[in-house]
């Protein structure tokens, strides 16, 4: 195995993300994933910033790194101005390239590609109501059924333009527009992650 | 301490927002759930200040949801901000507004990455000529819809109809604000009032006659969590951190809750229809849950636009009640019509949460 610290450094976000942490545990106070999981974010940043490759080796293959929110309060708070939330999302991204995955996070990684990722690439946004189905989205209650069901007599009354031409919230986003974001995806490695994370078993 | 130390102090709290010219962006999730705020937000633009802001039909997504959630590399997601920039280019402006938090935090993460590495400003140059030809530059300024909203709040309240006043009582109606956490918590200096003392929503509050509620929880995150949200098993960590916020503020009796992030206004809104329906409980006293306002629906409604061409009617917590303490007028047969007056079958009712 080569160095896991090394491949971290490669991202231009590490070194800005991790500086010093002095081990003060105020992003572990704020942090809304240690309340709800059995999360440490001082925990990932002492073991990374130790530089054992055995230790970060098997930080990347545990869950941990997959329970923050990517709410930013330990930006805010942390006093050596470290960003552990950014810590993570290199973590994450070194994960999967190695294939470091459980394979429960490898599944569900692979159903966020499918469906945020597909969004992204055929109708050029992240979400539509097209993609929320509410069998999917129980949460939304009654009042979203009845707005997919009824969309097209409503959307256009709160001055949507829904799958029109031109200009509008949830206007049809035109062929050659998602075939330059088709192409930025192919040019940056956008495509290669999805790619990967859809071929994970 | 004097006043003029203190008017120095306030002023390390206040941003830079451009004055007029502005390019709009649209949000996944704002025109997913709240198209009619999106629409207020460009009527109150154009027609009641007079702005020239650009909606573009060639725009897209940031991707801002895709990277928080590791399916998009930032080598990705900074060279689709660039071509959302090159857009604004070629149209000659220069102030971008980004309807949403997530989009406003993203774009000016990649701003202050390339000033801060310009090899990575170099290497977006780059990816986006090879990819589609084009050139940008980035804005000159970059404000949340809410911070010109803001900006303008004493010149909007001239023209609005109805002020933050219940009207039974006579007194100010008490308002819960949210501005979402990548609007002040990444970037601090770049959020009014600073991730310390949130302002933008709270400056609209009391300058339009309401009085915001300081709760021990008005920082925590709303509980979004991206994967966490996305990934239906995980939707617990989503509306645990709902619920800490509303046990929060519960004692403090709000009118309503309004806030700056169109994911915050869905999920405070959903979340109170979901505990409802599991647990029986709902945060007011009487059954029907704290309405969710966004800031675009709440300035339109002051402003005596049509609550039903605003969008409210898609909430799920309703907000007749509001409405009505208010003293807005409303059409209750108009409320579930089509745009052409079509009658429309009545969404069904809840099992616990009053409508």
């Amino acid at each position: 195995m080569g160095n896991l610290y090394d491949l971290l450094m490669q991202d231009s976000r590490f070194e800005d993300a991790l500086k010093a942490c002095m081990n003060c545990g105020i992003c572990t106070a704020i942090c809304p994933a240690a309340e709800f999981f059995q999360y440490d974010p001082r925990r990932i940043c002492d073991i990374v910033q130790r530089k054992d490759e055995n230790e970060i080796e098997a930080l990347l293959r545990s869950d941990m790194i997959w329970y923050c929110g990517q709410c930013l309060s330990c930006k805010t708070r942390c006093p050596r101005q470290n960003v552990p939330a950014e810590v993570i999302l290199v973590l994450r991204q070194v994960a999967i390239k190695l294939g470091y995955m459980d394979e429960h996070i490898a599944e569900q990684e692979k159903r966020l590609a499918e469906t945020v990722g597909n969004n992204i690439l055929e109708i050029g946004y992240c979400v539509h109501p097209d993609k929320v189905k509410p069998e999917l989205h129980q949460e939304q209650g009654p009042i979203w059924e009845w707005y997919v069901n009824n969309i097209e007599a409503v959307a256009p009354k709160l001055g949507a333009n829904y799958h029109g031409d031109g200009p509008g919230a949830l206007r049809k986003i035109r062929e050659e527009n998602l075939e330059e974001v088709r192409k930025i995806f192919e040019v940056t490695g956008g495509m290669d992650l999805l790619k990967t994370l859809k071929e994970e078993k | 301490m004097d006043e003029s130390k203190n008017k120095r102090y306030w002023n390390e709290y206040q941003k830079e927002i451009a004055d007029d010219k502005f390019f709009y962006e649209r949000s996944c999730i704002r025109q997913t759930f709240f198209p009619g705020s999106e629409a207020a937000f460009l009527k109150i633009m154009r027609e009641e200040l007079g702005k020239d802001i650009r909606d573009e039909a060639n725009q897209h997504t940031c991707t801002g949801i895709g990277y928080h959630s590791d399916i998009v590399p930032l080598e990705t997601t900074m060279t689709v901000v660039a071509r959302l920039f090159s857009l604004m280019t070629d149209a000659g402006y220069e102030n971008y507004v980004p309807s949403c938090v997530t989009s406003f935090g993203i774009f000016t993460e990649m701003v202050e990455m390339w000033k801060e590495h310009p090899e990575m400003l170099e290497k977006t140059r780059k990816y986006l000529k090879e990819a589609t030809g084009r050139d940008f530059e980035a804005p000159k300024n970059i404000a949340h819809p809410s911070d010109i909203i803001y900006k303008y709040r004493f010149e909007l309240k001239e023209k609005m109809k109805y002020q933050l006043v219940n009207r039974f009582t006579g007194k100010p109606l008490r308002v819960v604000e949210h501005i979402g956490c990548h609007y002040a918590k990444i970037f601090p200096e770049k959020g009014i009032g600073k991730a310390e003392f949130p302002y933008v929503l709270a400056g609209m509050i009391e300058a339009w006659g309401g009085e915001v509620v300081d709760y021990p929880e008005r920082r925590h995150c709303c509980g979004f969590g991206f994967r966490h949200y996305l990934l239906q098993e995980n939707r617990g960590y989503s509306v645990a951190n709902t619920k800490k916020k509303f046990e929060s503020m519960e004692p403090f009796e709000p009118d309503f809750i309004v806030t700056n992030c169109p994911g915050c206004s869905m999920f405070m809104d959903k979340w109170q229809y979901t505990i409802a329906e599991m647990e029986n409980k709902t945060y007011d006293k009487d059954g029907y849950g704290i309405p969710v306002l966004t800031y675009e629906e709440m300035a339109g409604m002051l402003l005596g636009y049509d609550p039903w061409k605003l969008g409210m009617q898609l909430h799920q917590v309703q907000v007749e009640n509001l409405l009505d303490k208010i003293g807005i007028p409303y059409k209750p047969n108009e409320k579930y019509r089509g745009a052409n007056g079509e009658i429309l079958p009545s969404p069904e009712k809840p099992m616990n949460l009053k409508v």
